[in-house]
């Protein structure tokens, strides 16, 4: 009986604990995508400065009020630029990061395709 | 023939890449934020520093004046710095120079203007930063122009007197 009770008392344990793992599972999905502007190299969510510790504040502060992830990383973007977030969209400033691998990839191909199959 | 054709290319590719490094070996590795401009002002509501009011940007900004918005903090070496500056741009009646005191402790606070003096109109606090981001600051000492609910300039760091020459020039 008395190691019955005591197996009861572990599994209450192990399972209490999950009850916390899921706190805030939105705020540091959105936070880990922000560039802490101050700081060198961390996201918003890794970072304990002042700055980062503000964003989480009103990150917070946005899902409240019920906006979505996409219209939080817009209202950065919107003040601070798209440095802020880790993956930029694509426009004018960054067509050549989208589109430099894709070029690579069609121009290997094409030698490919010109020096094995051609010549064949 | 065959080598020479293979010469070439390799030269350019080496020259490229020189011309990269040798570019970014002068750039600095810390992110200087662009400072945009000419954008609206955030709309907010704030609890004043030295009065017990509660102001919302509207009541703060009106139109047909200049403003001065300065992120300040007691604890922020730099701001004393550039008090004295502040202090000087006060005297300017068609300025009006509104402070925001970022993550402070109000008693140190007041204390910060009785030993250095007052240059603002209105205070208002920003306790936990959350405020001065709507703004799209990134700490303290920041400083905005306003004019007609529109953001002409911002200064990231303390004002010297090249901007104080600036901002006399603006709001002429």
């Amino acid at each position: 009986m008395k190691i019955f009770k005591k197996f009861i008392i572990i599994i209450l344990l192990l399972t209490f604990n999950n009850l916390y793992a899921n706190e805030n599972s939105e705020r540091n999905e959105i936070t880990k995508n922000l560039r802490c502007l101050i700081c060198q190299g961390q996201s918003v969510y890794d970072s304990d400065s002042d700055f980062a510790n503000s964003m989480k504040i009103l990150v917070d502060k946005k899902l409240e009020e019920g906006l979505t992830e996409k219209e939080i990383y817009n209202y950065f973007k919107k003040k601070y630029g798209d440095w802020i977030l880790y993956d930029p969209g694509l426009n004018k400033n960054t067509y050549l990061l989208w589109l430099l691998p894709i070029l690579i990839f069609l121009f290997g191909g094409a030698i490919i395709f010109k020096s094995f199959i051609l010549k064949k | 023939m065959k080598k020479k054709l293979i010469k070439y290319p390799i030269i350019l590719i080496f020259l490229i890449i020189f011309v990269v490094f040798y570019k970014s070996l002068k750039d600095t590795n810390i992110y200087t934020p662009e400072t945009k401009i000419n954008y609206d002002i955030p709309i907010f509501s704030a609890d004043l520093l030295l009065l017990n009011e509660n102001l919302t940007s509207t009541e703060i900004f009106e139109l047909d004046k200049f403003y001065l918005l300065n992120i300040w903090a007691s604890w922020c070496v730099p701001c004393r710095d550039e008090h004295s500056i502040l202090m000087t741009l006060s005297k300017n009646n068609k300025l009006n120079i509104i402070g925001m005191n970022y993550k402070d402790n109000k008693k140190n606070a007041k204390s910060f203007l009785d030993e250095l003096g007052n240059p603002y109109q209105k205070i208002i606090v920003d306790k936990n930063g959350t405020n001065s981001i709507e703004w799209g600051a990134y700490g303290v000492p920041e400083t905005f122009i306003i004019y007609n609910n529109k953001i002409l300039k911002k200064y990231i760091g303390p004002l010297n007197q090249e901007l104080f020459a600036e901002i006399q020039k603006i709001i002429k």
